[in-house]
């Protein structure tokens, strides 16, 4: 990597909820990330896993127990929000109800003091980024959700923050707008060069968007990498299985060097897998498998089963195969117009992993 | 053969006979209620006094003319009756300053409690009530146990060393001041408590997170978003303490009267029933302006969200 300074950084953050009595809540246990400039960053976990706990702390919202928070170097943690240079859209968007559509947008320039003719010239631009000109003089409730998440783009990227907060901000769009929307996102974080970090619980939306992604659960931050890192070598069982669909394997390794291993699946088929971390000749590990890496015969492979559903979804076909040793499979296949290349239930089938195709996980 | 015209006219024709039926009982309330007892207090004030109250039905202006003026009683030249002018002034300056203090108590005091976690917050509010299980009178009276000269204040203040004779409290504007605010703060807590229950308090993060200072928060997000609520409160403060009665009676004593005073000295005492009742419609009357030029001045402030 180039000498990239990192725009936000935590060390170390501990955010303890204390709740009544004994039940104090780690919502973040020691988390330390980088998050670069100009970066598309995400959090991605399910919820309670303490993505919005760390949003929140970098907006200045609520405070770590424990740890800093650096803003290019500087140690934000004790400043109140009104302080950071930092804005945030709202899951809720929670634009004002009683201020217009540019008064929303100007509310943080305003706020900063600045001359009257500035606001005007910047609110215009911004209306201009968003497309939303010809609703400035609007009431907020006069206007469509889609147009409200504009809005609130606009305002929050108006006094030119060195970082913008996103917390689920399109979750509550419908389907086709979201899609829009993240197309939207993208240019918007290209076209001003901002730090984006963005929070979302949908796995799709994060690999979709971003330049990294930390995938979260308990508090912990698990693995950071890009979308292809993430999905093609996750590093544990859990990352695996939040994103995409996944099968997994036991076997046992034989012997592993310079990030792959060979390991003995349970079938006795030997095959070779990536890894992200040192195993011992020996050891029991958890192998994964994308349906799409797997590639389903008709004669015998590393893998037996039988054919259970099969499901056509117009681009490639899922089919569900049951293994030998009881375990479920799935391999997707995409479509070709070949006659006599497709599966039926009750098939007796082989499946062949390749020697890239799967990667082994720590639990 | 009836044409659907007929039809339709005939259609409306039961619903607007229907809808007079359906309104009468509420109709007739109004009339009874408001509307007749009002007119009959308006024929009252033109009519001339009776020997031990009453009125006899003879027709005139007097009652009006001495609202304001006062016939001397040797060359009966008129002059603007001075007591009555610094009683209706005495009146509307102190509901003025029981309003704007209610306000200012009662605002954090609403905060606190709409701030507070959900469950709780029923509690907070059956304390504000807990005030009004007791009569209006006692709590009057135990005013003055407090306000007396050998009464907590004094005796705190001599005990302190801060002064060493009483100081003069009771039958005071002070004393009528303090006890309208305690009357009546609950009045203003609880419909400011009802407009900021409402409130998105992710509109406050908001504007803390776009560099608003919390007193800018309280300025441009809160205060305009609580604004209905602002004027309930003052307008359900502003007029009972109008016509207060028994505060300015009990802490007032004989000299800081108000209105409500000047009125029921009119039809007890006085026996001048139709003095009482143009002093009445007068006392309507400035609430009636005070409501519409507050009313329009708060639209006007908050015009541009309307």
């Amino acid at each position: 990597m180039t000498a990239m300074r990192p725009a936000v950084e935590a060390k170390g953050v501990t955010r303890v909820f204390q709740g009544t009595g004994q039940d104090a809540v780690r919502a973040l246990d020691n988390v330390s990330v980088s998050i670069r400039e100009n970066e598309f960053f995400t959090l991605l976990g399910p919820s309670g896993c303490g993505k919005t706990t760390l949003l929140r702390l970098i907006a200045g919202f609520d405070f770590p127990s424990a740890g800093e928070i650096l803003l290019y170097g500087q140690d934000i943690a004790p400043l109140p929000p009104f302080k950071r240079p930092v804005n945030t859209v709202f899951q809720s968007y929670a634009l004002f109800p009683h201020m217009t559509v540019a008064e929303n947008i100007g509310f943080g320039l305003k706020m900063l003091g600045k001359p009257k003719a500035e606001i005007e010239a910047r609110v215009d631009a911004m209306l201009t980024l968003v497309h939303m000109q010809k609703l400035k003089s609007r009431r907020t409730s006069q206007i469509s959700g889609g147009q409200q998440q504009r809005v609130a783009l606009a305002r929050a990227l108006a006094p030119q923050p060195k970082v913008l907060l996103l917390d689920e901000p399109l979750s509550a769009l419908d389907y086709k707008l979201r899609k829009e929307m993240q197309i939207e996102l993208k240019r918007l974080q290209h076209e001003t060069g901002i730090t984006f970090i963005f929070v979302t619980h949908d796995q799709e939306e994060a690999l979709t968007m971003s330049d990294r992604i930390a995938v979260m659960s308990s508090g912990k931050i698990l693995q950071v990498g890009t979308p292809w890192d993430i999905y093609d070598h996750p590093a544990q069982r859990f990352v695996a299985d939040f994103i995409g669909e996944t099968n997994f394997l036991d076997g046992t390794v034989e012997g592993a060097a310079d990030g792959k291993a060979r390991v003995t699946l349970r079938s006795g088929a030997r095959i070779l897998a990536t890894t992200t971390s040192d195993f011992r000749p020996g050891s029991q590990a958890t192998l994964m498998v994308r349906p799409e890496h797997a590639r389903l015969v008709k004669a015998a492979g590393d893998l037996s089963g039988t054919v259970e559903t099969v499901v056509y979804f117009g681009t490639d076909t899922h089919i569900h195969i049951r293994l030998a040793d009881g375990g479920p499979f799935i391999v997707r296949q995409q479509n070709s117009r070949c006659a006599g290349c497709g599966f039926e239930a009750g098939d007796k089938v082989g499946i062949q992993i390749g020697d890239a195709a799967a990667q082994m996980l720590k639990d | 053969m009836a044409t659907a015209k007929e039809i339709a006219d005939k259609a409306e024709r039961n619903d607007i006979r229907s809808r007079w039926l359906l309104s009468a009982p509420a109709l007739l309330i109004v009339f009874l209620a408001a509307l007749g007892p009002l007119l009959i207090v308006v024929v009252y004030s033109f009519l001339t006094p009776g020997n031990y109250g009453d009125v006899k039905w003879q027709f005139s202006t007097d009652a009006w003319v001495s609202v304001l003026l006062q016939r001397d009683a040797f060359d009966d030249t008129l002059s603007f009756a001075s007591a009555h002018l610094s009683i209706f002034w005495r009146s509307v300056s102190l509901s003025a300053m029981t309003t704007i203090l209610t306000l200012i108590l009662g605002f954090p005091t609403a905060y606190f409690i709409a701030t507070r976690p959900e469950h709780r917050r029923d509690i907070w509010l059956f304390l504000i009530t807990i005030p009004f299980w007791t009569n209006l009178l006692i709590r009057t009276f135990a005013m003055q146990e407090v306000l007396r000269n050998d009464g907590l204040i004094n005796w705190l203040l001599q005990l302190l060393r801060i002064t060493d004779h009483p100081i003069q409290l009771m039958y005071t504007n002070f004393a009528v001041l303090l006890g309208m605010v305690y009357v009546f703060l609950p009045l203003m807590v609880l419909p400011l408590y009802a407009s900021m229950e409402k409130i998105d308090f992710r509109l406050i993060e908001a504007g803390y997170d776009l560099y608003a200072t919390r007193f800018q928060v309280l300025r441009r997000i809160i205060v305009p978003l609580v604004a209905p609520g602002i004027v309930a409160g003052s307008i359900l403060v502003f007029i009972p303490s109008l016509g207060a009665y028994v505060t300015p009676r009990v802490l007032g004593g004989g000299t800081n009267l108000m209105i409500g005073n000047l009125i029921e000295l009119q039809f007890g005492q006085g026996r001048n029933w139709p003095l009482g009742a143009a002093l009445s419609i007068t006392l309507m009357a400035i609430v009636m302006v005070a409501l519409l030029f507050y009313v329009r001045n708060m639209t006007r402030s908050d015009g541009s969200h309307g």
